[in-house]
């Protein structure tokens, strides 16, 4: 364990204290350990970030602190009371928020709030008070008398934040609380934190998966497979970095791609990711030869740059960088088809609109994509990505509007057009009871490969995806990233023509992400068409071409380029895919569809409205 | 107000809107009930009438018209004539016809003649379903029976028999199945909310992740089980109350003893099927799996094991052994004595006691199983 | 040729999928044994151990006859004698008897001096059929006992009396366990089928692998045979073990055709496993699915005839049971076991079956993908 410059915490009164703590699991007889050894403190006024990747312990770690679990050795005192023992008196002084809020989604936000104070036992005589605090505060006072499963994503997570701090905690335990959330309420919530730890100097201790969240914390604690790797505050990690971070700029547009699969997982480059349409490079050492012996001969500018939190993430955490390097050359030569730069439009939708019942999720749709392009549907939860991404799969009809996927609308279409398709569902969708050989082999002979192809393919799969070792285990069984290889290699078995991803990357620790979108790389420069719907708004820079949603109504199509030229400013200079969604979802850009849509628009002239 | 008080409140309200307000719930608490109801109530029904019957008269003297008259009058029979056995026969093997009576042409002759000779009517039974096979031949006996009796009371010769039975059926007159079995029904509906629905409720609450945030509160481990408890025994009370009020203003079913027993001992069995549903959902956090649990263990062994439609004590001794743990056999002997006998305490009384263990067994093994923590 | 593989390979998955799951597994052998035995049992109109109680005011040799003929029968329990009239009501209210026979003080006196005699009967009628039953066999017991004192020369009949000649086809001692236990099995395995398949497209639903299906190049034909082909297979064997297990286990007579019985089962499991697809492509979770199989089969197993007949429900719902698959299923089991039915007879029961299932399957492939969700 190290620790990285001052110790915060020890000059605040402390309010959790770990030591030592220990959690293990039985899994199928195997004792696992989710905490090993875990010791911290967390102080009052002030956030202190829990930060890892999958398995790393954080839901566990907040549960024992929540007084849910019971560590398996080890101690941890929160207010000075034991946390098994003393739980109850614990739950009745500190906010708890669990990853999936157990809002009522039958019950109004009133009833929802009801609820929570007559459980925390708030006097009457207070409540008028402190419900036209939380509602302000939340923004939520014009929803009081809607049901909570009626309010948006952002809403939600804001509700349950109300009914955590509905007795003014001492201590607020936050569980991956903006998982899912758009931008803006990611923004909200962050603020309406800050404002607590100012004004009532509670102490917060939250979990996060978005590594740019730990930056806004006072004190960062980072989990690797249940060991505490290092802490301290987000500064003191960036400054370790210094002189190892480089923007990488292409002269020519069209490279940008290349030159991230050129550097991406290979020797002494920590990370390699694209964002406001540069590769971003972490370097494992100060000196920049590797880097530029790697760049050699390309038409590139070199800058260095401020590091942030998340480079040092990516330096800390110890991994296999083999299978980043296999998923950047993404098959090698097994996809036969080379890259013709046509313009051919493969996937074209025209006033595509869904309704259910009096709710219009999807509004007037238009864009189209040619092949060889990767294409992002983005927005956050609830904006009618996966109703559109459903439709265009064909596997729900669209209320009014034309869809065409290689021509044709493929809820009508004979089965047999569905073979060109690759599929790739929200969340894991594959037999879990089924090994990984059994659920190749199912979706290989599904899509017609004869015994001897099969063979071929699933050797293929095997090896581009490390699943050799893996192949007689339950699907369920798989860890996390694995599961998402499982189902990329079934997707891509028959070396489909198009591509559809639904969310592949939801739950997926920032690594297997990296992995993740490098092999779609190198399927899009091999000609593949990918459509892609994703949540994360800094993945969109790797998507060719893209369409931001927001409440079924399109916001912007265009290049990364153009839609972050968009929120481009006098302040801001280099704008994030972020800031540009929060401009455009406030309004403070002119509806950018206008400018942007080239393509979509191209055809239009031919009919009026359906 | 104490902080118990606000918080059995709070959990309480939470629980009635989300009744009122998830139509699975109360699609399981009002419209099944209704539906087993009126199942039940028209479509079930051990009694039979119209039976087709071929009668066969080779004899065409007056004793045997006379004796056949009285089938074709009876309104359990639908009496088809026919002349000879062999079309009769073969009603019968098509199902047209499930019994054939046969008087054969010295009936008439036989029965006013000399005094050696019997005059025999000849019944012939489809026995395929023999519950309905007894049934008819006890109809046929009877008519026969009145039949002769009553031409003895005219002074015209005929027997009955040295030794007859003088038969009372108590509580239930005329033997009506529906009496029978709409009271057990309340049995099945109250098992239905108290187990199936409990344990459903509770599931989805971890399913939905409500159950986690509730956790993390104040909430003592009583209050919960409190909080669960109530609203669902009000809602299964109001199932039987609905029963009672459907079977007795519809069904015509009587009801003699006291509806405050009945308040008093409902509320026995609701408990017991209350902790039962429970325990189940204690045990398992999965809606799938409480919904089936709580059928195999707790909806069929209340059809098939409490006596509700099949009498237990016909069955093999293992059975009977068996059918001790299921508390819905206790209930329906109560609420068959309740409707149709009264308040009778020698009856009531050990039966509720068992409830009462019942109850508190399993609600205190619920009290144990629930758990503050993930992992309990 | 690639349709054939495809079709495969569903349905080997289908079946890995059932057969490796622990929790599937069983639903489909255990549990069901189980219940055919239990319910075997337990599902019976029989009546037995009728406990009686006996107030016998004539204490005679003819009365104890009387009772020894009852207790010799084998229908009957005596719990006890009783000392005075009181005693006979408080006995049937508090159910230590269900029945209670009182032989009055005349009664010797009055047989030998040649005149008819009472005895009176009481039976408890909280279970009216019981009651029925019981007071049958004490009448069929006193007829004997009144042709053995006219054997006996103790009483000569004035007058020709009616005599009931009975018998019963098919089922001549009339034991209702082959009535239920012959179709017992039809509807054990209908449950098993129903769970099988009404969960499995809603399974797949809430797993997000339905999608994966839709999106691969199938028909909606060739999904519905996948999906149908493990509920047929693992429906008709749990059957056939049950038409085994009735004969060999609860020695039902097995008078119809092999053939008829097959035949006969498969058209009833098909047509099941059309309304269970239907349920399950209805649904979105599997608690939906769980649910709509059990709103369909409590009506369906109520109204089929299993345990009361269809011939005593109204006109009305007798012809709305005219699309209920499970009473065709028992009329034929019940024909092929004890009425000797083959093939042809049974005809008539199946066609309406195949009938349901023509409208069932085919609307349930189409609601595979057109159930908006």
């Amino acid at each position: 364990m190290r620790r990285i410059g001052k110790n915060h915490a020890s000059d605040e009164p402390v309010i959790l204290c770990a030591e030592e703590v220990s959690r293990e699991f039985d899994d199928h007889g195997i004792r696992v350990a989710a905490l090993n050894r875990v010791s911290f403190t967390v102080a009052r006024a002030g956030v202190t970030g829990l930060v890892g990747a999958d398995g790393a312990g954080k839901t566990t770690f907040i549960r024992i602190a929540a007084g849910l679990l019971v560590p398996t050795s080890g101690k941890m005192s929160l207010l000075g009371l034991d946390s098994a023992a003393g739980s109850l008196e614990i739950q009745s002084r500190v906010g708890y928020m669990p990853q999936k809020f157990g809002l009522y989604q039958d019950l109004t936000v009133r009833e929802n709030m009801n609820l929570y104070a007559d459980l925390q036992g708030v006097p009457m005589a207070q409540r008028s008070r402190r419900y036209e605090q939380l509602l302000t505060m939340t923004d939520l006072a014009a929803y009081t008398k809607r049901r909570a499963g009626a309010l948006s994503g952002g809403m939600k997570q804001k509700l349950g934040l109300a009914c955590a701090l509905i007795k003014s905690p001492e201590l607020l335990l936050l569980d991956e609380p903006t998982v899912g959330v758009d931008p803006v309420s990611r923004r909200e919530l962050w603020k309406i934190v800050y404002k607590l730890v100012e004004e009532d100097g509670i102490g917060v201790l939250v979990s996060t998966a978005y590594l740019d969240e730990a930056e806004r914390c006072s004190h960062v604690v980072v989990l690797h497979q249940g060991r505490l790797l290092a802490e301290g505050v987000p500064e003191d990690f960036s400054s370790k970095m210094k002189n190892r971070v480089s923007l990488v700029t292409a002269e020519k547009s069209g490279q940008l791609r290349r030159i991230y699969t050129r550097v991406a997982g290979e020797e002494g480059i920590v990370d390699a990711t694209i964002r406001s349409g540069r590769v971003r490079v972490v370097r494992e050492q100060e000196s920049a030869g590797r880097l530029k012996q790697l760049l050699n001969g390309a038409k590139v500018k070199i800058e260095t740059a401020e590091p942030g939190f998340e480079d040092a993430f990516m330096a800390l955490i110890p991994r296999e960088r083999d299978h980043l390097k296999a998923a950047g050359e993404a098959g090698g030569g097994s996809f036969s088809r080379k890259a013709e730069g046509d313009d051919v439009v493969v996937v074209h939708t025209r006033d595509l609109s869904r309704r259910f019942g009096d709710f219009e999720a999807v509004k007037k749709l238009n864009f189209s994509v040619k092949r060889g392009e990767i294409f992002g549907l983005l927005g956050p939860n609830g904006a009618g990505k996966s109703t559109t991404f459903r439709m265009l799969c064909g596997l729900l009809p669209a209320s009014s509007g034309d869809i065409q996927v290689a021509g044709v609308n493929l809820l009508k279409s004979r089965a047999k057009a569905r073979a060109r398709l690759g599929y790739m569902a929200q969340q894991f969708s594959l037999y879990g009871q089924l090994s990984v050989k059994e659920n190749l082999s199912f979706f290989g002979r599904v899509y017609g490969l004869d015994n001897k192809n099969l063979k071929k393919r699933i050797d293929w799969a095997y090896s581009e995806f490390g699943l050799g070792r893996l192949r007689n285990k339950a699907a369920v069984d798989l860890p996390g990233g694995y599961k998402q290889r499982l189902a990329m290699a079934a997707a891509l078995l028959h070396e489909p023509d198009i591509l559809f991803l639904d969310e592949p990357t939801s739950g997926v620790d920032p690594f297997a992400r990296r992995e993740f979108w490098l092999r779609i790389n190198g399927f899009a420069e091999q000609g593949v068409t990918v459509v892609v719907t994703t949540h994360f708004m800094e993945e969109a820079e790797y998507c060719d071409r893209m369409l931001i949603m927001s409440q079924g109504e399109t916001l912007a199509v265009g290049t990364p380029e153009e839609i972050r030229n968009l929120a481009v400013s006098a302040e801001n200079q280099h704008p994030t895919m972020d800031d540009a969604f929060i401009a455009l979802a406030e309004g403070n850009v002119r509806n950018a569809s206008d400018q942007a849509d080239s393509t979509g628009r191209q055809d239009r002239d031919s009919g009026g409205e359906p | 107000m104490n902080l118990f008080a606000m918080r059995l409140r709070g959990i309480l309200k939470k629980e009635v809107l989300q009744i009122l307000r998830d139509p699975s719930s109360i699609a399981l608490a009002l419209v099944m009930p209704l539906v087993l109801l009126f199942l039940f109530g028209y479509g079930v029904n051990l009694d039979a009438e119209n039976i087709p019957v071929a009668v066969i008269t080779e004899d065409d003297g007056g004793a045997a018209r006379d004796l056949v008259g009285r089938f074709e009058l009876s309104r359990q029979f639908q009496v088809y004539r026919v002349t000879d056995i062999r079309e009769a026969e073969s009603l019968m093997q098509q199902r047209n016809v499930e019994a054939i009576v046969r008087l054969r042409n010295d009936f008439s002759a036989r029965l006013t003649g000399s005094t050696e000779q019997q005059a025999p009517v000849q019944l012939i039974i489809n026995g395929i379903d023999a519950n309905r096979a007894r049934l008819i031949e006890g109809y046929v006996k009877r008519i026969t029976g009145t039949w002769a009796a009553q031409r003895q009371a005219r002074g015209e010769a005929v027997s009955t028999g040295p030794v007859s039975i003088a038969h009372r059926i108590w509580f239930n007159e005329g033997a009506e199945s529906r009496n029978f079995l709409v009271p057990g029904l309340i049995t099945l509906i109250m098992t239905l909310i108290g187990i199936l629905l409990t344990a459903l409720v509770i599931a989805r609450e971890w399913e939905r992740g409500t159950m986690e945030a509730m956790l993390v509160t104040p909430l003592r481990r009583f209050d919960i089980l409190l909080g669960k408890i109530l609203p669902y025994y009000v809602l299964g009370m109001l199932g039987m109350g609905l029963s009672v009020a459907v079977g007795v203003l519809l069904f015509e079913v009587p009801f003699r003893g006291s509806l405050t027993a009945l308040a008093v001992l409902g509320s026995l069995f609701m408990l017991a099927s209350l902790g039962f549903g429970l325990l189940v959902s204690a045990a398992v956090r999965v809606q799938f799996v409480a919904a089936q649990i709580s059928i195999v263990a707790g909806f069929l062994p209340a059809f098939f094991l409490s006596g509700l439609i099949f009498d237990l004590e016909s069955t093999p001794k293992v059975i009977q052994i068996i059918s001790h743990a299921v508390p819905a056999r206790y209930f329906v002997n109560i609420s068959h004595t309740l409707f149709m006998a009264g308040d009778i305490w020698s009856v009531l009384l050990p039966n509720g006691l068992v409830l009462a263990g019942m109850a508190i067994v399993f609600l205190g093994l619920a009290f144990r199983k629930i758990t503050k923590r993930l992992d309990g | 040729m690639r349709v054939l593989r495809r079709i495969l390979a569903l349905v080997v998955k289908e079946f890995v999928t059932v057969l490796k799951d622990p929790k599937s597994r069983v639903v489909i052998i255990g549990p069901p044994l189980i219940q055919f035995f239990v319910f075997g049992y337990a599902a019976t109109y029989d009546v037995k151990n009728v406990r009686y109680a006996v107030f016998d005011e004539s204490r005679s040799v003819l009365s104890r006859q009387l009772i020894g003929d009852i207790q010799g029968s084998g229908k009957f329990e005596l719990t006890g004698y009783l000392d005075n009239h009181g005693e006979m009501a408080a006995c049937i209210d508090s159910e230590k008897a269900r029945l209670v026979i009182h032989i009055g003080p005349e009664f010797e006196k009055r047989l030998y001096a040649s005149r008819p005699v009472d005895i009176q009967v009481i039976a408890d009628g909280r279970n009216p059929n019981v009651a029925l039953i019981a007071l049958g066999y004490l009448g069929t017991i006193v007829e004997t006992f009144n042709s053995r004192l006219d054997g006996q020369g103790i009483m000569r009949e004035t007058a020709p009396g009616l005599q009931l000649v009975e018998r019963s086809w098919f089922n001549e001692n009339l034991q209702s366990r082959w009535f239920i236990v012959s179709a017992l099995g039809g509807i054990i395995s209908m449950v098993v089928v129903m769970i099988l398949t009404s969960l499995s497209v809603a399974r797949e639903r809430e797993f997000g692998t339905f999608d994966q299906l839709l999106v691969a190049p199938f028909t909606p034909g060739e999904i519905l045979i996948g999906k149908s082909l493990p509920g047929i297979v693992f429906g008709l064997m749990d059957a056939l073990i049950f038409a085994a297990g009735a004969v060999y286990w609860f020695s039902v007579p097995f008078r119809g055709t092999v053939a008829a019985l097959v035949v006969a089962l498969l058209c009833f499991i098909i047509t099941i496993v059309g309304v269970g697809l239907l349920v399950s492509s209805l649904s979105m979770t599997m608690q939906q699915g769980l649910l709509g199989s059990f709103l369909f089969m409590m009506p369906a197993v109520t109204l089929s005839g299993f345990a009361t007949p269809i011939e005593n429900m109204p006109l009305w719902l007798q012809q709305a049971d005219l699309v209920n698959p499970v009473r065709y299923i028992i009329i034929a089991l019940r024909s092929i076991f004890l009425e000797g039915a083959d093939l042809a007879m049974v005809w008539p029961h199946l066609r309406p079956l195949l009938l349901i299932a023509s409208v069932t399957l085919p609307l349930s492939a189409w609601m595979f993908r057109h159930r908006a969700q």
